[in-house]
């Protein structure tokens, strides 16, 4: 019998008879979550007697529906697309004619060199440039910035602890006379946890070292860049590494709740971080287990501000995320094919209420994305905002009863991961007795089965495949003299800076890493003035507080 | 179940029942990439199918790669890439050569660009698995590499 006034009980009966007469035999169907999902959802799931409890108003509690009042209708998503090019110059002069179409947004991704700490002159050339810029020196910054208003673009650094990027930001601002409270832009990589779990080419510093740096950071940035946003906590790591949806929202939010912790601990003011945490989520192809991913964490952080962390500030229980749409979705064989992928995946996103997006270029599978392919990933979100009309109605699927059934369902989910982490003392403690490793391992072992044994579809891969050929591509490499030049360049900084004062600098920066008292980060921005490097950098808190080996265990 | 690309039973994973002795197979990352959720995998995979997996860190420099394969007796070595670090294999495969260990097979799997692969498989590479491999499918080819090298001894 139904338990819903709504349902018209001869009518259900009815239709559940003809449904298990011609419907499929083997019915049991499971989200990535591990949710069962059924084939029809009605008011029995989920009824408007619910609305306050569970959705409420956008920019109200408990959160649902969006962060702010008008969501998309008055400010859509930003575009946010990830570039990577060899030198400061060449990145400088893409830079400049995105600035001059009007962008007020930028991203820097560095070289992988600059990610694991070492400079040009340490690593081996042929891996120099391939994937992101070099950037060594506060000389290189200020290249890469030439022309642009950094008082008045904001800009994202993809910046691992010990947040070089940001001193070296920090230092081009005070050469070019600009105060630092007009610095906007958020340190996109300071989720350390992460990079120990999910991302070890980031993981520069032993995790109890990271972890002080990471707060002297924070706090740094609060104190004196206050429009900055030093925290960005990256579900997408550990997605990417085969969290399910589910369980890399739960290690985001534990992630973010021990920031929070740590941050609180030090004194600082729940409403004086809160607002200036961010997130950094992965929209598989999953679409309605995406959305209902992103609805409940949103309600999930906004009670956890208010209630566990004392927030009283409303900007404090704001969930702001960016997303990217996931990679692993991605097929090398009939690629083309990842265009519709990535469009499905970023509805999901928008339909989850995201404020930010990257979506990925068809052909990144196969190597460097090529301008083309990058042009149709941006033109994706401009025919899905303007063309279909995805901005236009705020969170348009609440209400819906599998939506709200499913955003209810991933929640529970979502807080019973959250328990096994805190049962464990915590998210630090849980990545450091490798349990959440353990459970991501178990994750992309179950998910990877399904695709070998054709549970899971993957088209072109598993199931409807042909024998099309895959397009030969071409890893794009820097010219050997574009990059010897900027390798010579380095070179002659190194050679001209004040010897001195770097070295007392260094010095410095290892005092503070002794002395609890002392803020790192501050040192960190007084070396790089100096002329320090970022390997020079990495490397004497490497030395000080010990290198950042991931848990091995395969 | 999908019906248009039946598994070929003749690859499935049996690598120990195969071999004789266990195959013993280095999983391993050089360069500066850290993502490993492929590695992982692929040394689960070869566990599973009765193979001993030598498991190590990323990051790992070549003479160290070079040198564990020695003293490790290894049949071969998995070198997984996600961002370019595919381009220091050809430095590893020397270094494997002037150790004496030209007979080791090497694979590599992971993201690399069509183009780069004629040039792993001209220095010795003896396959690249890309994205979209299947378990059996990399169990079957390390099998038969391995049953072939020793048949070769």
């Amino acid at each position: 019998m139904p338990k819903s006034p709504h349902v018209p009980g001869d009518a259900q009966a009815d239709w559940r008879r003809a449904y298990d007469t011609t419907g499929p035999a083997d019915d049991r169907v499971e989200n990535r979550s591990g949710i069962e999902i059924k084939p029809l959802y009605t008011p029995d799931d989920w009824d408007s007697e619910r609305y306050a409890d569970d959705l409420g108003f956008p920019g109200q509690a408990p959160w649902t529906r969006g962060i702010y009042p008008s969501m998309h209708r008055g400010r859509p998503w930003s575009q946010r697309q990830l570039i990577g090019l060899a030198t400061p110059e060449e990145y400088n002069a893409r830079m400049r004619k995105i600035v001059a179409s009007g962008a007020t947004a930028l991203s820097v991704i560095p070289c992988n060199s600059v990610y694991r700490g070492y400079d040009m002159d340490e690593v081996d050339p042929v891996l120099l440039g391939t994937c992101g810029t070099t950037i060594n020196t506060v000389d290189d910054m200020d290249t890469c910035l030439k022309g642009v208003p950094i008082d008045a673009t904001s800009i994202a650094l993809n910046d691992p602890s010990p947040f070089t990027l940001l001193a070296f930001l920090l230092a081009v601002a005070r050469r070019r006379g600009i105060s630092w409270d007009q610095v906007t832009g958020t340190s996109n990589q300071s989720d350390f946890i992460s990079h120990f779990v999910a991302n070890h080419m980031f993981f520069r510093l032993a995790l109890d070292g990271a972890r002080r740096v990471f707060v002297d950071h924070v706090a740094f940035a609060n104190d004196r860049v206050p429009r900055w946003n030093p925290v960005s906590v990256v579900g997408q790591h550990m997605q990417q590494a085969g969290a399910t949806p589910a369980e890399a929202m739960a290690f985001t939010l534990s992630t973010a709740v021990q920031f929070a912790d740590d941050c609180i601990e030090r004194g600082l003011e729940p409403d004086g971080f809160l607002p200036r945490f961010t997130f950094f989520f992965d929209i598989s192809i999953s679409f309605f287990e995406e959305i209902a991913k992103f609805r409940a964490g949103r309600r999930i952080w906004a009670r956890i501000a208010k209630e566990r962390l004392g927030a009283k500030d409303e900007r404090s229980y704001r969930f702001k995320f960016h997303a990217q749409t996931s990679g692993l979705d991605l097929t090398r064989q009939q690629p083309l094919n990842n265009i519709a992928r990535v469009s499905a995946q970023a509805i999901a996103g928008i339909m989850g209420g995201l404020q930010s997006m990257h979506t990925d270029a068809y052909d990144e599978v196969l190597s460097t994305p090529t301008e083309e392919a990058a042009k149709i990933a941006v033109q994706t979100q401009n025919i899905l905002r303007d063309e279909a009309h995805l901005a236009d109605v705020i969170d348009p699927l609440a209400g819906s009863y599998y939506v709200e059934t499913l955003t209810n369902q991933m929640e529970e989910r979502i807080l019973e991961v959250m328990a096994t982490v805190e049962d464990a003392g915590g998210m630090f403690e849980a990545v450091r007795k490798g349990i959440v490793q353990q459970m991501i391992g178990e994750s992309a072992t179950a998910f990877q089965e399904k695709v070998d044994d054709g549970t899971q579809t993957v088209v072109g891969v598993n199931n409807f495949a042909d024998d099309s050929e895959i397009p030969v591509r071409a890893l794009e490499r820097p010219p050997a003299d574009v990059m010897q030049r900027h390798i010579d360049n380095l070179k002659k900084f190194k050679a001209e800076r004040p010897q001195a004062e770097v070295a007392k600098a260094l010095d410095e920066l290892a005092r503070a890493a002794a002395d609890e008292k002392l803020n790192i980060f501050e040192k960190i921005v007084d070396a790089v003035e100096a002329g320090a490097t970022n390997g020079e950098v990495c490397g004497k808190l490497r030395d000080e507080l010990g290198f950042g080996h991931p848990l091995i265990a395969a | 179940m999908n019906d248009t690309q039946p598994l070929d039973e003749s690859r499935a994973a049996d690598g120990a029942a195969n071999l004789g002795r266990p195959a013993r197979v280095m999983v391993t990352k050089i360069g500066l990439d850290g993502h490993d959720r492929g590695s992982r995998l692929v040394a689960g995979f070869l566990r599973d199918a009765g193979m001993e997996v030598i498991y190590t860190a990323p990051w790992q420099k070549i003479e160290t790669v070079v040198r564990q394969a020695l003293e490790e007796d290894v049949d071969a070595i998995g070198v997984s890439s996600l961002a370019t670090d595919h381009l220091l294999v050809p430095q590893l495969m020397t270094a494997l050569g002037e150790a004496g260990l030209e007979d080791v097979i090497v694979v590599v799997g992971g993201i690399v660009p069509d183009a780069d692969v004629a040039e792993l498989k001209a220095v010795g590479v003896a396959e690249v698995f890309h994205p979209g491999s299947s378990r059996d499918d990399i169990v079957g080819t390390m099998t038969a590499l391995i049953a072939a090298r020793r048949a070769a001894a």
